[in-house]
């Protein structure tokens, strides 16, 4: 398989990943908004946080408020990562990788493109938002059915199937790092236990909550929550599945063995973690150190796979 | 409303689906009553169907404007052009025949050059033009072939016959916009597909792979075949794709490519590098090896052409088969046929005025206004002058440029090409001008598409119907039953 077929397929299940769990996040927090006491202050801002996108966020807006912050996130096209952005970049690497995908994934990435742009008011506006979302999320996840059914476990398969974890890794430890963040901040200000929500959101974010409630058999804490989604060692969005799907599909291709260290190496700073204090220094730090890993690894790709060429025999 | 066949007047030009008033083509019986069942509305809506269709479907085209490039959905004609079996028959046997010859013609301007020595084509044919590479001689590609791929232009004159408007040899595009074009028709008329007799257009993709496979130098199981492309950026690159995915080779860029010291290619793979035994290249001659063509060129591959001189790599079409797609050249061609051949043309050329023959000039200057003069090298309806349409000033400007160089223009009488009915507004039917491109391929064996392409002027009176100025297409049915 060419190099940069191997790319651009890597970034087309990156960009489609988080197109998916862009529009559950604001989907998800539209939901939380709702349940949380008036004076707890968890704004739709932290999204932007989230993202780590604040520098950006200020360039184009002065008021944080929901109308700017959905905006910015769904449909800002000056914001690389904003849903419709992903979006587009997934399609024109779908649009380059055609001849190595199932031919309806075109397709249907082209449908949900054109539905994303026309409709995207919905997605701003409060009143349809939940029905445009929803109709967003699903056709990511018919696109992933698409491929996961009808596609050969080759190369190609493989590529997706990393940026897919890679993106989803990263998206899980960024959603810890908020609930962290946002107990934190809410313990300064409020005696209310409001974890059960926080953790709760963190969870649906990662449409985690119903496996969570089955697999821990247990209220929602802080603490579990968190071993859950690090370590959980069947549900497909956990740290610790992200991780070990990523280096199976490594092995199944040429020089895997040059990353195979470095994901081993995550695995066990994931196995080790402390949850006991969520809003310990340390908790975070680990989630710190996940995140500056994650890019590593995602250079490490680009080394081994995408810029790869034998020198000249001489 | 339906459609009032009785109205549909083709203003005395030869129209493919209907006779005379009011009376379709026996071929076009079926559609033209099927579509009479339709009001005005159930037309506007299957036209809104395909458009959307073309939309999820991606089928588009790129447009180089001053303000960047831009995607253009392609533009389709929901009413389909209908062509008899029989007589389908008598310009695929043409096709097959021309392209034989013009095989054969080019082997032999790069080898003995036999066709000169004997007089039947004046020897400039080559000094002076622009698509002979002197890097080409002393070649000998598989079965003599040089020009595997090739979108010849046909037009039907008042008369209802089939002529030759012109040969493209080099990279001809359109053959995926063939078989998208019937992938909608079938979902927007999926009725009329009842009928049994609809000649399949679907096998094309796997001609051109058994065709690419037959030319690989390495004689292996599993060639490794690859189209290359210029890029995103290019106004085909949606066939290259959609070729390279329908055929599952890789689609490359010149930079996915290396040619080592042994001067074979290789392409850079997740595992290394990897041979490449034939390339389907869609990049033009002077762009395929900066070591030997244009130096700036970063589409290409540096030293793509010692490769292919040492036999080491295949590339469909062989560089220089460009020399017979010269419009001087095409004048010559059924000379060619009867010298290769000893065969009388079946399917014959458009009646052509050589710019550089003294007496046929002097009728060319005398006749500006009535005839099409076209410079000899250029495709896409690019730098032509049409008389009839033309003004005094710009008569004069060609008048100036075939004196300067007269080996560069041909003229050719304006031909009345035929018209088809197309939906130009809810539900109303007009007729178009349209040409037809089908696709030939030749190897070890001859393959030619049923029917092929269709382009038609969108604009009343229109004769242009290349897609970068105004055309759109339709699908084209090849069905038993003769007008």
């Amino acid at each position: 398989m060419l190099s940069k077929v191997a790319e651009r397929l890597y970034w087309t299940s990156r960009y489609l990943e988080r197109v998916e769990n862009t529009a559950r996040l604001v989907s998800v927090y539209d939901n939380l908004l709702f349940d949380l006491p008036r004076e707890i202050d968890i704004s739709w801002y932290n999204l932007v946080e989230l993202n780590g996108a604040q520098a950006l966020f200020e360039e184009r807006y002065r008021v944080r408020d929901e109308r700017n912050v959905v905006k910015f996130t769904l449909a800002d096209d000056t914001n690389p990562s904003s849903m419709l952005s992903s979006l587009m970049l997934a399609r024109e690497n779908v649009r380059t990788t055609r001849d190595v995908l199932p031919p309806d994934s075109w397709e249907l990435i082209n449908e949900l493109r054109i539905f994303a742009a026309a409709n995207i008011h919905n997605g701003i506006n409060r009143s349809a938002r939940y029905e445009f979302l929803d109709h967003v999320i699903k056709s990511c996840q018919q696109i992933n059915g698409l491929m996961n059914g009808t596609m050969s476990r080759d190369a190609s398969w493989q590529f997706l199937r990393i940026g897919r974890n890679l993106e989803r890794v990263d998206m899980v430890t960024r959603l810890l790092d908020a609930g962290a963040v946002a107990q934190i901040q809410g313990e300064a200000e409020t005696n209310m236990a409001i974890s059960q929500v926080i953790w709760g959101n963190v969870l649906r974010s990662s449409s985690a909550d119903l496996s969570y409630r089955r697999t821990m058999r247990s209220a929602i804490t802080a603490s579990d929550v968190a071993d859950f989604l690090l370590r959980d060692p069947e549900f497909p969005r956990s740290v610790r599945f992200g991780l070990g799907d990523m280096r199976h599909a490594v092995t199944r291709l040429p020089h895997g063995k040059a990353v195979t260290g470095q994901i081993d190496r995550l695995l066990k700073a994931v196995e080790n973690a402390d949850v006991s204090d969520l809003a310990a220094v340390g908790f975070r730090d680990l989630l710190n150190e996940v995140q500056l890993d994650l890019i590593d690894l995602h250079q490490s790709f680009g080394e081994t796979w995408f810029s790869y060429d034998e020198p000249e025999v001489a | 409303m339906s459609i009032d066949w009785k109205q549909y007047d083709p203003n005395g030009f030869f129209d493919e689906l209907i006779a005379s008033p009011g009376e379709a083509r026996h071929p076009a019986g079926p559609l033209i009553d099927y579509l009479s069942e339709l009001d005005a509305k159930e037309l506007e809506a299957r036209r809104q169907m395909a458009e959307a269709t073309i939309q999820e479907m991606g089928v588009s085209f790129t447009v180089y404007t001053e303000g960047g490039n831009i995607d253009r959905a392609w533009p389709f004609d929901i009413v389909p052009r209908v062509i008899g079996a029989k007589q389908w028959k008598r310009a695929e046997q043409g096709l097959r025949q021309r392209l034989k010859a013009l095989n054969m013609f080019i082997d032999d301007l790069y080898n003995d050059q036999q066709i000169i020595k004997d007089g039947v084509v004046p020897a400039h044919i080559i000094e002076k033009s622009k698509n002979f590479r002197r890097e080409c001689i002393g070649m000998k590609p598989a079965y003599g072939v040089w020009a595997h791929i090739c979108g010849t232009d046909l037009v039907r004159d008042g008369d209802g016959e089939f002529y030759v408007l012109e040969d493209n040899l080099r990279v001809p595009s359109g053959v995926s916009y063939m078989l998208e074009n019937r992938a909608i028709t079938k979902r927007v008329l999926p009725e009329l597909f009842e009928r049994k007799d609809i000649k399949p257009v679907h096998n094309y993709p796997a001609r051109l792979f058994d065709t690419l496979v037959a030319i690989s130098p390495r004689r292996v199981k599993r060639p490794e075949i690859v189209v290359l492309t210029p890029g995103i950026y290019n106004s085909a690159y949606f066939e290259h794709a959609f070729l390279a995915q329908q055929m599952g080779v890789e689609l490359v860029e010149g930079s996915d490519l290396v040619v080592g010291d042994d001067d074979c290619v290789y392409m850079r793979t997740i595992a290394g590098r990897e041979r490449v035994d034939v390339i389907y290249r869609r990049i033009d001659d002077m762009f395929l090896d900066p070591d030997v063509f244009h130096k700036d060129s970063v589409l290409g591959v540096p030293g793509l052409m010692r490769a292919w001189r040492a036999g080491n790599v295949a590339l469909a079409n062989a560089p220089g088969a460009g020399v017979a797609d010269d419009k001087v050249v095409y004048a010559y061609v059924p000379e060619i046929i009867r010298y290769y051949l000893n065969e009388k043309p079946r399917i014959a050329n458009v009646k052509t005025y050589l710019c550089d023959d003294p007496e046929q000039q002097a009728y060319v200057l005398d006749h500006l206004d009535e005839l099409v003069v076209k410079p000899a090298n250029e495709s896409g309806g690019y730098g032509m002058l049409i008389g009839p349409h033309s003004t005094k000033k710009e008569q004069a400007q060609f008048a100036r440029l075939i004196k300067e160089n007269p080996r560069n223009y041909i003229a050719q009488p304006t031909l009345s090409l035929s018209t088809a009915p197309t939906l130009v507004s809810k539900g109303k039917v007009e007729p178009r001008h349209l040409d037809l491109r089908p696709f030939i391929l030749q190897a070890k064996d001859t393959y030619v598409t049923n029917g092929g392409l269709t382009r038609v002027a969108l604009r009343k009176g229109s004769l242009v119907v290349n897609s970068s100025q105004g055309g759109g297409s339709k699908d084209t049915w090849i069905v038993n039953g003769e007008e």
